[in-house]
């Protein structure tokens, strides 16, 4: 396949276009929800990496409470405010600690991959809350944002973070995309559906598993990064614990693993469904996130991407109605 | 065969479009929303009373029924529009939550939060939203002293936990120093609120008494823990026999469940600084001990202000219990919004004000909540001060609930820091300007 052949990159560049041009017509509130959206389905495009490879991880939180808290502490302690700067630190920490937890992650599979995680995640968590230099449970707030020798106030800075991020984002996802098209990317499936006749192929299962993992992790660290950003805050709570993993799982399980476009739209559509549940249903809102839930599991257990597939699938088949023979 | 989606397609966009529009303000009313925690651990203590302490008071003021100075009608002359919503989830979802409030609501005013931590989130974003906040609880005097240092839009209506520390170690040298020949010590959660209690309440009682000494080692468990059996052990060894906690929460119900099993409270007495709230959930079952702060809650029960008498009353007669602190807390952040409201109508010819006119009428102001006056004296005008009061509280068979006996108030001027001091400075350099008599 060629590049403009490919369906996927078309459909991220449009994407990219689309979201830079709503961002003239949206509402302010509607732009940061679209921006964490970004953030979040950053993560969740990292746990659908890892996923391809049949793990799930229940502690992401840590990667992204990492980036985060390294824009955070750039912040405070060092005064570095450039966006530019702090994403890149937040994503290469982010990515580090994932090259070191790899080496002892890499050996699990399944139910002890995920909770291996969850535990370091938590270990961060206790550490984050309990030191009054790391801000505590109160966080700490990060000083205005800055672009290079652009420093824009109030409005305008939050114009440029949603540029910004809209494009570094379709950047992460198309690198993501290329490398799921590699060789080493399609690995992935293979992990999955045979680890050890892998090996008899000359490949290493645990190595594959590990570059997936400092891929999700680097993945981790940039949303966290751009959601510190957005947030212009950073708390143990929202950033680290443990239902802030299980909210990217759920992103994940929402979107499905058919394509790198699914986790943004899966992440846009939880923050709306949030929204709205917050607002009208102030006191069981998490009882209708929970059924959301269980009606996509139950009712579309690939995702919100299998709809995609599903609409292309019958687009082929009256294809074949029509002229009359099968296509390859 | 393509006809059924697309008209499917359609539809969702137009309920999404529905959705998106839904939610304009109507001019004539003041949209007030209100954060507090209608979901998990926070929601049995703090949520419920503050929510019902706001629904009081909004009916009262939207039927102009509130007692002298606030017998008109609305907040200068137009009626609230009350949306509560839920504080639980963190600061991301907070910040979240404030923008769309603001933004896609149209909210004027914001009355409300518990935890320290949303209200660090939200206090730069305030600024950022141009939107009145009036914070209602959370405790960490960093609010403006390090993060919004030149405040216009956000005030707090309510002291810092600093005040309710330092009255702690007042009453411990004025009225246990006795118990506390031995010494005294500590048991707080490891985090912002338990480290900052601790220090306060500590630095203040070296201050005021440096002959008492505090025990080498404190217990700091973890958050949430709910389990205390190592640190009830410590607590019985130790021969302090004075314990101070900022315990909150199901944490402070475990600590004492655990604890009264073993007779811990019969041997120590503890200075619980936010034990109230808990002491009107479990009733009978509260240990003989010392609650705090200020003037709300058990401690305003004999105060007899027209308001606080009003308050009282009604709370009792639409609730069928006694209003506990965070009932006041809440309840005097929209008796502070409508001093605001009608002070700066009167300054603007009996016109309805602008938002700047409103922040000018509350900027440096003394004025009546129901069962004290607050000054606005710190953080530049935003931050308030009130007196504390400190007591011993009992169950009383008679009366079949919780009653304070010998109660000491402590001044304003006694338990805060002079304007332009930073709490944690202020305590660690011996409290100096404190005027207690």
């Amino acid at each position: 396949m060629t590049w403009r052949q490919d369906k996927t990159l078309w459909g991220l560049t449009i994407g990219l276009a689309a979201l830079l041009l709503l961002n003239f017509v949206v509402p302010d509130w509607f732009r940061s929800i679209l921006t964490l959206s970004l953030a979040r389905g950053s993560v969740a495009l990292g746990l659908l990496v890892l996923w391809r490879c049949g793990l799930i991880s229940f502690g992401h939180a840590l990667y992204f409470g990492v980036g985060a808290y390294t824009v955070g502490l750039m912040s405070r302690y060092l005064g570095i405010t450039d966006a530019f700067l702090t994403i890149a630190c937040g994503v290469v920490t982010a990515g580090l600690l994932a090259y070191g937890l790899g080496f002892l992650l890499r050996q699990y599979r399944g139910i002890f991959f995920a909770l291996l995680n969850m535990a370091f995640s938590m270990i961060l968590y206790g550490v984050l809350a309990k030191l009054e230099e790391l801000g505590s449970t109160d966080g700490i707030s990060l000083e205005t944002t800055t672009y290079l020798w652009y420093a824009p106030l109030g409005a305008e800075n939050k114009t440029a973070l949603f540029v910004f991020a809209v494009i570094l984002t379709w950047g992460v996802a198309v690198l993501v995309h290329l490398y799921l098209r590699s060789t080493l990317g399609n690995m992935t499936t293979a992990v999955r559906e045979n680890e050890i006749r892998l090996g008899y192929l000359g490949y290493s299962g645990e190595r594959a598993v590990h570059a997936k993992f400092v891929v999700s992790g680097l993945l981790g660290g940039f949303g966290g990064a751009i959601a510190a950003l957005t947030i212009g805050h950073v708390d143990p709570d929202s950033m680290v614990y443990w239902p802030v993993s299980g909210d990217f799982v759920f992103i994940a399980i929402l979107s499905g693993t058919g394509n790198v476009t699914a986790p943004f739209i899966g992440a846009l559509i939880y923050e709306l469904i949030r929204t709205y549940a917050f607002d009208k249903f102030p006191e069981i809102w998490q009882l209708i996130m929970g059924g959301t839930l269980l009606a996509i599991i139950m009712f579309l257990p690939n995702g919100l991407w299998s709809l995609v597939d599903r609409w292309r699938g019958r687009k082929a088949a009256v294809a074949t109605l029509r002229t009359g023979k099968e296509e390859a | 065969m393509n006809a059924i989606p697309r008209t499917r397609f359609m539809a969702l966009g137009a309920a999404l479009a529905v959705l998106l529009a839904a939610g304009a303000a109507s001019a004539q009313t003041v949209k007030v929303a209100v954060p507090t925690f209608l979901t998990g651990g926070g929601a049995p203590t703090y949520g419920t009373a503050s929510k019902n302490g706001v629904e009081l008071v909004v009916r009262a003021i939207n039927e102009g029924s509130l007692p002298a100075p606030y017998n008109s009608v609305g907040l200068a002359g137009r009626k609230i529009d009350l949306v509560v919503y839920d504080e639980s989830g963190g600061g991301t979802k907070q910040v979240t939550e404030l923008r769309n409030k603001v933004q896609k609501e149209g909210v004027d005013v914001v009355v409300g939060y518990v935890s320290s931590g949303s209200c660090a989130a939200i206090a730069r974003v305030v600024e950022e939203l141009r939107v009145l906040t009036l914070l209602t609880v959370c405790g960490t005097p960093r609010i403006f002293e390090e993060l919004v240092k030149e405040p216009k839009y956000l005030f707090r209506i309510i002291n810092h936990s600093t005040a309710g520390n330092v009255g702690a170690a007042h009453y411990v040298v004025k009225k246990l120093r006795n118990e506390a020949k031995d010494g005294y010590m500590g048991i707080n959660q490891n985090y912002a609120w338990g480290q900052d209690a601790w220090r306060d309440f500590n630095l203040g009682v070296q201050t005021l008494a440096p002959e008492l000494k505090p025990a080498n080692k404190q217990q700091f468990p973890k958050l949430f823990s709910g389990q205390y059996g190592t640190e009830i052990s410590v607590l019985l060894r130790a021969k302090q026999k004075v314990v101070h906690s900022s315990f909150w929460g199901g944490d402070i119900e475990a600590l004492i469940a655990q604890g009264k099993a073993r007779g811990l409270f019969k041997r120590k007495t503890f200075v619980f600084t936010v034990g109230e709230i808990t002491a009107h959930r479990i009733g009978k079952k509260f240990p003989p001990g010392q609650l705090a702060r200020g003037p709300y809650g058990l401690y305003a029960e004999g105060i007899d202000t027209p308001l606080n008498k009003w308050f009282r009353s009604e709370y009792r007669k639409a609730y069928k219990q006694p209003p506990s602190s965070p009932a006041y807390h809440y309840a005097d952040g929209i008796v502070a919004a409508k001093y605001a409201y009608d002070t700066a109508m009167k300054a603007n010819g009996g016109k309805f004000p602008s938002t700047d006119q409103v922040i000018k009428a509350l900027e440096h102001a003394t004025y009546d909540i129901l069962a004290a006056k607050v000054k606005m004296s710190l953080g530049k005008g935003h931050q308030a001060v009130t007196s504390d009061r400190w007591g011993y509280a009992e169950w009383d068979d008679a009366k079949g609930e919780i009653v304070v006996k010998d109660v000491v108030e402590f001044k304003a001027e006694c338990v805060n820091p002079p304007e332009g001091v930073n709490a944690a400075d202020w305590v660690k350099g011996g409290m100096k300007g404190a005027k207690c008599d």
